[in-house]
């Protein structure tokens, strides 16, 4: 019982350091126990989850693909029947694209935004809560399906009416219709906290020409989610409906249509591939200025850039659907507009270079991911602007060719940049470093193996192989290569393998990490490795682009806040000035049973319409019971 | 510029001597051959753009550094920086442009064009050539006839799902969707066998969707529609005989049609002249008494869920049917 602890409305002025800290750590602290882990709202503790949980499924997708590589090796295999195989690509792409690419994103800017904005947790953290079990309950719906024999085989698009309720019979479909549901709402849910998170919570003096440009990208990212998974949370919901209660929103013998599923989902589904692609630029900026010594060239052209990528992502989702049989002279713009993404693009990478170039590059192990992008990535941008051609496009359609280009830019764009992260903000996150030696070595068999896996795709694509066979006739010219592909897939696989190794191994027992391992820039390493529940003791106050260069020593704080109660700064969209204490909600439970509520109803509602009504009577009590008042100091603010 | 498109022809020309006759890269069509200019203009570009990236990357990583004339330095780059964005503006302002000159060449089918009315079915293909006169009206499946420097307005339709037409040596796809009628213009400029196959994921079976475009000279093309304008030729040998009896008695016939016989059905592709077509089951195996046989015992392990079912025969029946079938010329 130290004399303050009498202190009613105790803040941070009043304290030095250690006490401060003490005190800090008991009020944010995430309680032990399983009950603890089941109720805490740390945007730290969530991201974490969200990461690990990401990289299980993408070990999952990628077992996946093994398997159609052990298929496809040979002419007229029976490793595995068409059925299998079908609900095999379907998940390899439902689970990638859904489960792993844009949760994982999602997760590592859960964990890092409110650092590097200098903040102690993610706007509604609670709901961020909510978010990671709804994408778990998804996550696990879809692939205890999958085991038990009813996992989707329609294809990650599910166009109808080969999904519809004609043509797909069993739950298989739905099951794909429903985890759409799960992970949208856990990806808005997300989105929202992101922006308010970037536009409300900053480091007073963090205005919007200072924000780290990862942030930036999330930010971008953020607003893409909240405009593009509308289409496809109609679409899909009017997909169960045609199933489940006979609408005929697809069904041409009944005035439906055919294509409007197609526009839907391609309207989510290509502004999708720059969900996936930002965050990429966003870390990739981020390693490329720590790694060379400097900021990054152009910045205010690299924020532009992302912007004018965000606002073309929605004029191109026409280019999945050249060979649908639109009017030409339609087609005809789309293929400018695709072609004219390029430009913002190729702006990205010339800054890139430039910063390298006028830099001093340390080459460790999440440069090497980074250089990696470069060169892959290109050929993926360089392929883009083909399939953007609509004459080109309608002989490499729903080809090989098109596996090929999408893996370049998805992987290349997007894991390579996510793996260099891994090792870059590993230490942030674990508080232990990760092997440069295994890194490299990873590094070299990844980028080996992906090309050596990938680049004969696009031969394969133009010698006419088409995408989503599970099998091809011996009289084919496809073996030779076929063969090659799946021996170079166990090089990928081989260094992805080491990669997991390095991870577990060096969050075990990896050398202990300092506060800044990489003398890097952002207000993420102004903090310790890992953070304290708190993030910072002292809210940090930011005056320039690279606060931890241009404050060598101390950084300015900003105080004033209680530490008896969890809060924190709210500050101007613009120019980031404070504007008041805001309590931050403390540890709840009731995210974790309104998810398992929603949960069960949306599982239910596979099977009947009456799921609707009687699944929202115990989602509205666990509704209730998030939003009633608890007494806690937070409430009364 | 010049040369670089050829240097790209040239490398095609030897992957393509082993590319087979389905293939981008071994054009025989007017519309593909149109497409692979275009292609090979596009990759020599892109091939180039990517090279001084890379260029560009390896000495940004690699140069020798040293402190003078920082400031000076950093105005080059905006100024470099900004010519690149520039140029890359140009070159896809010059894509875009090729792209649509060549769509306006592979897309209107001349005055004297042939019409051919295919219909995608899950997992075979349905083609008609209708005429005015009903009577000179036929079908046929999985295997397309047509003559050699003519235009061929393909129309497009689809019972089911979503298939899409793909012979790459002649034309790029297009998708057959349902409610809708699509067109596409096919124009052999030499003779041959181009294999096609379907490429938009359409079920179980959407591996083994194939079909066959035989480009022949007119004459020959004449002589092969008129016969399979004809009804069936009545089997001579016994065993074809007793095969064309038990198909009609056997459930064959309820999906089948031979024309000429009892049999009407209206599910399965017409077999009227099946033993004249290179492949049956989609492409799937070469026409041979063998292969029909193998076929008909038991189409369900050949092509796992596909609509044709598994008919109880004795082995005697088997043989006959087979024997049928392969007369059906």
């Amino acid at each position: 019982m130290t004399p303050l602890d009498n202190v009613a409305d105790l803040r941070d002025t009043d304290l030095n350091d250690v006490e401060l800290d003490r005190r800090l750590a008991s009020t944010w602290a995430t309680p032990k126990g399983v009950w603890g882990a089941l109720s805490t709202v740390d945007h730290k503790i969530i991201g974490r989850r969200y990461i690990i949980t990401a990289f299980v499924f993408l070990a999952l997708g990628g077992i996946l693909s093994l398997a159609m590589r052990l298929q496809l090796a040979q002419p007229e295999a029976r490793f595995i029947g068409p059925d299998r195989y079908n609900q095999i690509f379907t998940m390899h792409g439902t689970n990638m694209m859904f489960l792993f690419a844009v949760p994982v994103m999602e997760a590592m800017a859960v964990y890092l935004v409110p650092l590097m904005v200098g903040t102690r947790n993610i706007a509604f953290p609670r709901l961020n809560a909510f978010s990671y079990w709804m994408y778990l309950a998804g996550g696990l719906l879809l692939w205890i399906a999958f085991a038990i024999d009813t996992g989707p085989d329609v294809g990650w698009f599910a166009d109808v009416p080969l999904s519809g309720p004609q043509y797909a019979a069993g739950k298989r479909a739905d099951i794909w219709a429903q985890m759409i549901t799960f992970t949208e709402v856990s990806a808005l849910a997300v989105a929202v906290e992101l922006v308010v998170t970037v536009f409300k919570q900053r480091a007073p003096g963090m205005s919007l020409d200072q924000i780290p440009l990862f942030v930036w990208s999330m930010l971008v990212t953020s607003f893409l989610i909240i405009m593009a998974m509308p289409a496809i949370m109609i679409a899909s919901t009017a997909l169960i409906l045609d199933r489940l209660v006979g609408t005929q929103f697809f069904n041409p013998a009944e005035g439906g249509d055919v294509l409007l599923w197609q526009h839907l989902f391609w309207f989510f589904g290509h502004p999708e591939v720059y969900i996936i692609f930002l965050p990429a630029v966003g870390m990739v900026s981020t390693i490329v200025a720590t790694f060379t010594r400097r900021p990054v060239f152009g910045y205010l052209g690299m924020v532009m850039a992302l912007i004018a990528t965000g606002i073309l992502a929605f004029g191109l989702w026409v280019h999945h659907m050249f060979v649908a049989g639109l009017p030409r002279l339609g087609e005809s713009f789309f293929t400018a507009s695709s072609m004219a993404i390029a430009i913002p693009a190729g702006l990205q990478i010339f800054c890139w270079l430039a910063t390298i170039w006028a830099g001093r590059p340390v080459f460790k192990t999440p440069f090497l991911f980074v250089i990696g992008f470069m060169v892959i990535f290109v050929i993926g941008g360089m392929t883009g602007v083909m399939v953007a051609s609509v004459p080109f496009d309608t002989q490499v359609h729903d080809t090989y060719f098109v596996v090929a280009h999408f893996h370049y830019v998805l992987v290349g764009g997007a894991v390579f940049p996510l793996l260099g992260a891994i090792y870059y903000w590993f230490p942030k996150i674990t508080g232990r470093m990760m092997n440069e030696t295994i890194g490299r070595w990873a590094f070299g068999l990844i980028f080996t193996g992906f090309n050596l896996t990938f680049f004969p795709m696009h031969i394969l694509g133009l010698q006419g192989m088409p995408r989503r066979i599970y099998t091809y006739q011996p009289e084919m010219p496809w073996s030779g290569l076929n063969m090659f592909v799946s021996l170079s897939a166990v090089i990928l696989a081989a260094g992805f393998l080491l990669f997991f190794i390095d991870a577990i191994r060096s969050a075990l027992s990896g050398p202990v990490a300092p506060a800044n391992p990489w003398c890097a820039s952002t207000l993420e390493w102004a903090t310790s490795s890992p953070p304290p529940a708190y993030n910072f003791s002292r809210m940090p106050v930011v005056g320039s682009l690279e606060p931890l260069v241009d404050n060598s020593g101390a950084l300015p704080v900003a105080s004033g806040l209680f530490v008896d109660r969890r809060e924190l700064v709210v500050t101007s969209v613009v120019g980031a000035l404070p504007e008041a204490r805001e309590s931050s909600p403390g540890d709840s439970i009731w995210p974790l049973w309104s998810a398992l509520a929603t949960t069960v109803l949306l599982i239910w509602s596979i099977f009947t319409p009456w799921a609707v009504v009687w699944g929202s009577v115990p989602l509205a009590i666990a509704l209730t019971g998030w939003f009633w008042p608890k007494g806690t100091k937070e409430d009364d603010a | 510029m010049r040369m670089s498109p050829i240097i790209w022809m040239s490398t095609i020309a030897i992957i393509s001597g082993c590319t087979g006759n389905q293939s981008a890269i071994n054009p025989k069509g007017a519309p593909a051959i149109h497409i692979a200019h275009l292609m090979s203009g596009i990759v020599a570009v892109c091939t180039l753009v990517w090279l001084l990236v890379m260029v560009m990357l390896v000495w940004a990583l690699l140069r020798k550094r040293s402190d003078a004339g920082e400031q000076a330095r950093e105005r080059g780059l905006t100024t470099t920086v900004s010519a690149a964005v520039g140029a890359t503006a140009v070159i896809i302002a010059g894509m875009t442009i090729a792209s649509f000159y060549t769509t306006r060449d592979i897309g209107i089918p001349g005055e004297a064009a042939l019409t051919i009315t295919v219909r995608g079915q899950q997992w075979w293909w349905q083609v008609i050539y209708a005429d005015p006169d009903p009577a000179l009206t036929f079908q046929t499946a999985n295997e397309i006839h047509i003559p050699v420097g003519r235009d061929v307005h393909v129309q497009l339709e689809s019972t089911d799902v979503v298939h899409s037409f793909w012979v790459p040596s002649l034309a790029g796809k297009q998708d057959l969707v349902p409610g809708r009628t699509n067109s596409l213009l096919l124009r052999a400029e030499r003779p041959g066998i181009y294999r096609g196959q379907c490429a938009e994921f359409c079920g179980l079976q959407h591996t083994h969707m194939a079909m066959m475009v035989i480009a022949e000279d007119p004459e020959s093309f004449e002589r092969w529609a008129v016969a399979q304008r004809g009804n069936s030729v009545n089997p001579g040998k016994p065993d074809a005989v007793a095969g064309q009896v038990a198909f009609i008695a056997k459930p064959c016939a309820a999906c089948h049609t031979v024309r000429g016989t009892p049999a009407m059905g209206t599910t399965g592709p017409d077999l009227t002249h099946v033993g004249s077509r290179k492949t049956i089951a989609a492409g799937l195996l070469m026409t041979t008494r063998g292969s029909l046989a193998a076929w008909i015992a038991d189409p369900q392990t050949l092509k796992p869920g596909n609509n044709m079912p598994m008919v109880p025969l004795t082995s005697v029946e088997l043989k006959n049917i087979s024997a049928y079938m392969e007369s059906l010329k």
